[in-house]
């Protein structure tokens, strides 16, 4: 079939954009894409780099930290040291993708195929997203947060609600629950709450502060009676509900900084997929135009040009080495699925019996729905992927004085190598382990965070300024202990506040 | 389902909250680099905005996250010889692995980004103690006027252009008479013809038309509002003049780079003050010791020597200078002078002569700094003479940055008057 090229020049206009959507629409549901309406927004590259600056979000609250991002970007945007990022999109309904006007019109269907039909599709059905966050009220949301914070730093001025947002800063992925699945967000509801709950909350803060003095207990009983009873993994919930000096409206910037930071939390447990399945989705839909005849040579040209930067990848010896390109692992194992579900190989039927030979389509949206990076590496990465990518893994341990190559890409490494590749992409594996372990509510009200030592790896030389962030918003003495797989303490750290 | 917004036109400035907000949080560590780059500015480059480095570390977000070491697994590609069970050297410092550098610590280079102009001179007259409503003069743009701009389609009565207007007048009566005479002229020569004829029906109604057309003729206006013109002014730039600045410094050895700095920021404030009232400034370096030089302005601030000090010399190239390139009809002279006051004793007597005499009749303001002197000596008390009989000459002390300022007060309580 060959129809009609939709434009000849790289010139855009309203009209193109339009035509190229239709057109990329029918495509993406002839494939089985499944996503939110999409909202396309024409840019300029300033108002980028803004988006860019405040993690592209369309509105955010006002920070310092934002500004630094900003001038960062500006500086090297102008210096020529980086190309804006070609899309920004965001995980909302209706979803919202940026195009930027300097663009060409490959590059606006390019950006078309990869944000409105690529990731749109994965945000609205990713298990991830969709049990933890709700692209419906994320917009109203951020015009809360904003609202609501600008409203305090005229209350109570700049300064301190800076300083309260610093120390949030820092903790925010301690604010995530990373098993329990939060409420869904309302904008409505939370200022029609906001009030109701900063009462309660306060109170029971009270509750568990109150001086009255209740009956002695002998020692070892306190000791059973750790409050919390089960360390709480979520630092920043746990002060939000039970620091004894924040003020409700601290608690209330607390529990804002805390939300954002769940509503980003599945975005980086999915990057390498995410990616992945938004270059696969805009390689494969512009092809499909140009085998229909809708898009001539030299758009072509041009956009494989492109799309072979974005999934470039030097190896490990290049100067240009900065780990694994998650658009290029992402790229190569979805296509490798196709390539398994299309024409597999006698390997391929060993290795991956279930899905050898099945429809490809139907195979990938099933990963695509059901996994994220950690998940998805350990089940899909194929040995001849592994070939092809002439990956190894290295082993640094501090005790020994060389570095060891634990597995390269031959049939005994295959499998150690797909572990630990999938084992780097572990959120949890990669922070520290921190948790709150327990109150002396009855002494100095001092909190102490247990870290649990994984691999024998170090706290960073930073804990010392960390806890000052802690013990900023804690308002008592914050400790922090290490300890080993068995409990044993190893080393403490602490932050004293003289009261 | 989709929808196209274009969003170019609104909020651009986005962003400008939080960059001003990081500016105000990292005042300390900004105020450095911007003193530290003044000493590698040209004076007549004061005037633009600044990159400014600051360290990482300082404007780092901290986060929980291991330190080096322990045990650790890690996949790289593109092998090439490796084979399982290889033992590597460990590179050296952050180099080589990316996935390491990255785990490790934070890069050491700094945070760079530039400063506007606006934001560069408040920094810079931080320092110098300036007031409000000086700073403002002198970071905000000049003064305009009014200049003839051709002519516009719309404007006050006042500015109508009478011979512009007419004209248009004129071409539109023309163009839009033009249809009407040629066919009256038809009328008029079918008329001739008919009556030539006797043909009375005809006549009748020919000379019916002629009425008409003549009717129409007569409607067309003289002149219609579509045909004013007025007189167009746009704003251009106030250019006064062009000034001479001539900076005349002491390179003996006694002055240090504390007091080279000290001049440099005079010498700045001084040529700010003057771009804001010249369109044109030639600066003339001449430094001395026991004999005088023009030079330029890397050598000016730069190249130290030893020796005694003849500020007469100064003077004195100085004004040669002025006779030979800046005739004083053409040019407004100012002249600033920077020393730690020493000169030789029977010296200081020949300056205050050349000064009164030669000097200070063909200037528009002398003004003499003495830097952290450590007593007065004799320079200082024959310009105090000078002082008392010319209003455009000042004197003063300078013990640190904060003093630049005062001696300006006089430059700019001058113009007041």
């Amino acid at each position: 079939m060959t129809g009609h090229v939709l434009s000849e020049t790289s010139e855009w206009t309203f009209d193109l954009i339009l035509d190229y959507n239709r057109e990329i629409a029918r495509i993406a549901s002839d494939f089985g894409l499944d996503t939110y309406p999409n909202q396309i927004e024409i840019i300029t590259s300033e108002q980028m780099m803004d988006a860019y600056s405040s993690v592209g979000m369309p509105v955010g609250y006002r920070h310092w930290s934002f500004g630094k991002h900003f001038l960062n970007v500006e500086q090297r945007y102008k210096r020529g040291q980086m190309g804006l990022a070609y899309e920004i999109v965001i995980n909302s309904n209706p979803c919202i993708a940026y195009l930027m006007e300097e663009n060409t019109m490959m590059m606006q269907a390019l950006v078309l195929a990869h944000a409105a039909y690529g990731h749109n599709s994965f945000f609205k059905n990713n298990y991830l997203f969709r049990a933890w966050t709700n692209a419906d009220a994320i917009i109203d949301y951020m015009i809360f947060a904003k609202n609501y914070i600008a409203e305090c730093e005229q209350r109570h001025g700049e300064e301190n609600v800076e300083l309260i947002l610093d120390s949030c800063h820092a903790l925010m992925n301690y604010g995530v629950d990373r098993y329990k699945r939060p409420p869904r967000l309302s904008a409505n509801e939370e200022r029609m709450r906001q009030k109701e709950r900063e009462e309660y909350l306060q109170s029971q803060v009270n509750h568990l502060w109150r001086t009255i003095p209740t009956k002695q207990k002998d020692a070892t009983q306190e000791e059973k009676n750790r409050f919390p009873r089960e360390p709480q993994e979520n630092i920043l919930y746990f002060i939000e509900k039970h620091a004894p000096l924040l003020e409700p409206w601290q608690r209330e910037i607390v529990r804002i900084v805390r939300k954002i930071a769940q509503y980003f939390y599945p975005q980086r447990q999915t990057q390498v997929m995410n990616e992945g399945w938004a270059t696969f989705w805009h390689y494969t839909i512009l092809n499909q135009l140009y085998d229909e005849g809708l898009v001539h040579d030299g758009f072509m040209i041009e956009f494989l040009q492109t799309h072979t930067n974005v999934i470039s990848q030097p190896a490990f010896d290049s100067p240009h080495y900065s780990g694994l390109n998650p658009y290029y692992l992402g790229y190569s194992m979805m296509s490798d699925i196709r390539r398994i579900c299309a024409s597999p190989s006698d390997e391929d039927r060993q290795w991956f019996p279930e899905i050898a030979g099945s429809d490809w389509k139907e195979t990938l949206d099933f990963a695509m729905r059901n996994f994220k990076d950690e998940s998805f590496i350990a089940q899909f990465l194929s040995p001849r992927l592994i070939r092809e990518m002439k990956l190894f893994s290295v082993l640094d341990d501090d005790r020994k004085r060389k570095l060891e190559v634990s597995a390269i890409h031959d049939e005994s490494g295959y499998r150690s190598v797909r572990q630990s590749l999938a084992h780097q992409y572990n959120l949890g594996g990669n922070e520290p382990d921190i948790q709150v372990y327990n109150v002396n509510i009855r002494g100095d009200r001092a909190l102490t965070l247990r870290h649990s030592q994984y691999n024998r790896k170090p706290l960073h030389s930073n804990v010392g300024e960390m806890l000052k962030h802690v013990a900023r918003l804690w308002g008592f003495t914050v400790r922090l202990e290490t300890v080993d797989k068995h409990g044993r303490s190893l080393s403490t750290h602490e932050c004293i506040v003289e009261q | 389902m989709v929808q196209v917004i274009d969003r170019r036109l609104n909020g651009k400035n986005k962003s400008a909250v939080n960059r001003r907000r990081f500016i105000r949080r990292f005042k300390r560590q900004i105020k450095k680099a911007v003193e530290e780059s003044i000493d590698e500015r040209s004076i007549t480059d004061i005037d633009s905005g600044e990159k400014v480095n600051i360290p990482t570390r300082d404007t780092s977000e901290p986060v929980f996250r291991h330190g080096a070491g322990g045990r650790r697994e890690s996949v790289h590609p593109g092998n090439k010889e490796f084979v399982a069970g290889d033992k590597i050297k460990r590179p050296s410092g952050g180099a080589g692995r990316g996935g390491k550098a990255s785990n490790s610590g934070e890069g050491e280079d700094d945070f760079v980004f530039t400063l506007s102009r606006e934001e560069f001179l408040n920094f810079f007259f931080d320092d110098l103690a300036l007031p409000d409503l000086v700073k403002t003069q002198l970071a905000t743009n000049v003064e305009t006027r009014k200049v003839r701009a051709g002519y516009s389609r719309d404007g006050v009565p006042t500015n109508i252009n009478v011979v512009r207007s007419l004209r248009s007048a004129l071409a539109r009566r023309i163009a839009l008479r033009g249809p009407h005479l040629r066919r009256l002229k038809e009328v008029e020569e079918a008329l001739d013809d008919a009556r030539r004829r006797d043909e009375h029906g005809r006549i009748a109604d020919l000379e019916d038309e002629a009425r008409q057309l003549k009717k129409r003729i007569a409607a067309i206006p003289f002149i219609d509002t579509f045909d004013l013109r007025y007189n167009n002014r746009t704003d251009i730039p106030r250019p006064t003049a062009q000034a001479v600045m001539f900076c005349i410094m002491d390179v003996s050895g006694s002055m240090d780079e504390t007091r080279k700095d000290i001049a440099k920021r005079f010498f700045i404030l001084l040529y700010l003050f003057l771009t804001r009232e010249y369109e044109r400034i030639d600066v003339v370096y001449i430094r001395h010791h026991t004999t005088a030089k023009e030079v330029d302005e890397d050598e000016f601030f730069h190249s130290r020597e030893t020796g005694g000090t003849v500020v007469s010399s100064a003077l004195q190239l100085m004004h040669e200078i002025i006779l030979e390139r800046y005739p004083t009809n053409d040019w407004n002279i100012y002249a600033a002078q920077a020393s730690d006051g020493d000169n030789w004793g029977d010296d200081s007597p020949r300056c205050r002569a050349i000064l009164t005499e030669k000097i200070l009749p063909l200037l528009q303001y002398f003004a003499y700094v003495e830097i952290m002197p450590d007593e007065h000596q004799r320079l200082w008390h024959e310009y105090q003479i000078v002082r008392e009989s010319h209003r455009h000459f000042a004197v003063k002390r300078i013990d640190g940055l904060t003093d630049i300022y005062p001696v300006f007060r006089r430059l700019f309580r001058k113009k007041a008057t």
